[in-house]
């Protein structure tokens, strides 16, 4: 076994050790909590099916994240630009769902979606790029902005007859719904995106040179601009291509699982996102078993409140603990010395 | 507006604010040394959660607030150690802190949720709460609001007026330098790291103690952001970086009154906007634009407004140290 491995098995077994710690100090049994999180996840037909229905939207995220990580930004807006999407996916159907047939309005749903996000994402790169406002803390403006908007929007004009609540707007004609598995909050059509999306985002980092572009600019910017690279338009294609992705997860997010607004349409998949990409290690191969891994972790943890009166945000101490865990690993193998040179 | 009506709203400002200071400051300290901890929302949140625990179990408030520091200390820890020692990006390691260390809070503070604890007394100034305006708005407060006062001049003056300040600023600034010249940079940068973090710990005690007494679930949400952008809002200058934070909080203060006074627009707004706002001017003082705008003036009238507008940030701000 290879030092490095070592080092990894080692930081997995922290970070169990860490999340049994936690269990213990909130006055529950690992055993039983793991039980509840299984069978919250797999224990019936449509507890999976919710498994898939956070799955779609979290890998369309992390793809594109997989875009903004490759030229080194820490996209942090991606919430806003799901919230964005969201926004823009339901204005078109409101604004078109009395008078064009349905399947249309869906499609201009989701490419309204795809636009709100795509307008986000490039609004960060051009403060970025223009105004020199660093991309964190752009992101995390917008993201406030989006929020903003969509509870003004929620108790505002778009405000439900007679209640303006949490609860979110009116919800959608149940022709306006996503197709889904059954009775199931599982979508087909959501997955099958999802999907596309990985697939494009693999064949663009792996065989485009786009893609290899994108690494030399985030390796190093200064040195891929005098190489004749065009780095901000790579930088803002990033941005772009992010928000495009991310937008799409919020126009998911309204047409197939809430079928309405609600304040917190993103549902923070955006930062769970940005946790599966540094876990994968920016892999992308890594993307679908570790999205599939987090969704279960969440659907799961629904239960806790329910059978053991604990809160569900475990699954967040538990995505957290592993991913801070696995990058301190990382770096700890990496330097390591180097004892044995020549074959390991 | 009525003079009673305007202290009123200055004085929510400053107590709105004084969590921030804690925070603002500590992570002023922590990025001069040219460290970002980027955990604050998670450090304010789970220390907010931890001081109340323990003043609510032990009915001792300075165990509370030493808890919150100690807690604080302790993730700036985890950052110091991940990015000094093993270098790992600053970002990555703060960022999931920061996520990490909001849902442990809300995971083990279920047990706090909404139930009465100690809160700081107040504590009014003999004399100097007799003083008009001045008196209501500075002197009837608590310890912990004079502290903060202490805090922003006392920061300042060991940043500018002090050997010790000089070295601090070196150490972000030129670390290589600073180390030729026989600087501990890795101790350093582990001090002021492990100092600021506390210092975000006592802002996390100064919620659940002061300001919004009790435990809630995301209790203090969106702070620890707004401290780092007010950091750099305020050009690592804690004059500046307070004035940051009071800025805020009379924005918080003006929004509660326009929640009564422009009705159509909904509440909820108004609890978003000052975040909007405060990132804003950040988009604003950032640019070159500002040198552009200014171009056209006298250098000697140049160069104050730029340093007035602009913020550099330290030199060696997220950069690890070297050390051959």
């Amino acid at each position: 076994m290879s030092q490095s491995l070592v080092v990894r098995t080692g930081s997995l077994i922290v970070s169990v050790l860490f999340i049994v710690v936690a269990i213990l100090l909130a006055g529950a049994s690992p055993l039983e909590v793991a039980t509840a999180m299984w069978n919250g996840a797999f224990g019936t037909p449509n507890q999976f099916a919710r498994l898939l229905a956070t799955l779609a939207p979290l890998l369309l995220c992390a793809c594109g994240l997989v875009f903004t990580f490759a030229t080194g930004l820490y996209n942090l807006g991606i919430e806003g630009q799901i919230m964005a999407g969201a926004i823009a996916t339901t204005f078109i159907l409101r604004l078109t769902q009395e008078i064009l047939p349905a399947p249309l309005v869906i499609l201009l749903g989701l490419g309204a979606g795809i636009a709100g996000g795509l307008i986000w994402g490039l609004l960060i790169g051009f403060l970025n790029v223009y105004a020199k406002v660093n991309e964190i803390f752009a992101g995390l403006g917008l993201n406030f902005v989006a929020q903003g908007l969509a509870l003004y929007l929620i108790f505002g004009p778009w405000k439900r007859p007679g209640v303006a609540s949490m609860s979110g707007t009116e919800l959608f004609n149940r022709n306006l719904w996503l197709p889904n598995f059954g009775n199931t909050e599982a979508s087909p059509i959501a997955l099958l995106l999802a999907v596309v999306g990985l697939v494009v985002t693999l064949s663009v980092m792996r065989g485009t040179y786009f893609g290899l572009q994108l690494q030399a600019v985030g390796r190093n910017l200064r040195a891929s601009y005098i190489q004749g690279i065009p780095a901000i338009e790579y930088l803002m294609s990033s941005f772009a291509l992010c928000g495009t992705f991310a937008g799409l997860a919020g126009a998911l997010q309204v047409l197939a699982v809430f079928h309405r607004l609600i304040p917190n349409i993103s549902s923070n998949l955006g930062f769970l996102a940005l946790l599966v990409v540094m876990l994968v290690n920016f892999n992308p191969l890594g993307l679908l078993p570790v999205a599939f891994f987090f969704s279960a972790l969440n659907i799961g943890s629904l239960q806790l409140p329910l059978s053991l009166q604990l809160e569900s945000s475990l699954a967040g101490v538990i995505q957290g603990t592993l991913v801070l865990f696995a990058l301190l690993g990382q770096s700890l193998s990496d330097r390591l010395p180097k004892t044995t040179p020549g074959r390991s | 507006m009525e003079t009673a009506q305007l202290i009123a709203i200055l004085a929510t400002a400053i107590a709105t604010a004084t969590p921030l200071v804690y925070a603002a400051i500590g992570e002023t300290i922590t990025e001069k040394a040219g460290v970002i901890n980027l955990s604050a929302e998670g450090t304010i949140m789970l220390s907010a959660m931890v001081a109340f625990a323990i003043a609510q179990t032990t009915n001792n408030l300075f165990l509370g607030f030493a808890g919150a520091a100690a807690m604080g200390a302790l993730i700036a820890l985890i950052v110091a150690f991940s990015t000094i020692t093993l270098k790992q990006s600053q970002i990555a390691i703060g960022f999931v802190l920061a996520l990490l260390c909001s849902d442990l809070s809300t995971f083990l503070g279920n047990p706090f949720v909404r139930i009465p604890g100690p809160t700081v007394p107040s504590w009014r100034i003999p004399l100097l709460q007799d003083i008009p305006i001045l008196g209501p708005l500075l002197f009837r407060s608590d310890l912990l609001v004079y502290s903060s006062f202490a805090l922003i001049f006392l920061s300042w003056f060991f940043f500018y007026r002090t050997r010790n300040g000089l070295l601090l600023r070196a150490i972000g600034e030129q670390p290589a330098a600073a180390f030729a010249r026989g600087a501990n940079v890795i101790f350093l940068r582990y001090f002021y790291t492990l100092f600021g973090g506390a210092l975000m710990g006592i802002a996390g005690a100064a919620f659940s103690l002061d300001f919004k007494a009790g435990w809630s679930y995301r209790h203090t949400a969106g702070y620890g952001w707004i401290a780092l952008a007010i950091v750099i809002f305020g050009g690592w200058n804690p004059l500046k970086v307070a004035l940051g934070a009071y800025l805020f909080g009379i924005l918080q203060s003006l929004a509660s009154l326009a929640q009564s006074t422009i009705p159509q627009i909904p509440t909820q707004v108004f609890s978003v906007a000052p975040f909007v706002l405060m990132i804003l001017v950040l988009a604003l003082t950032g640019g070159d634009w500002i040198d552009r705008l200014l171009a056209p003036l006298p250098l000697s009238w140049r160069r104050p407004l730029a340093q007035a507008l602009q913020a550099t940030p330290p030199a060696s701000l997220g950069k690890a140290f070297e050390q051959d």
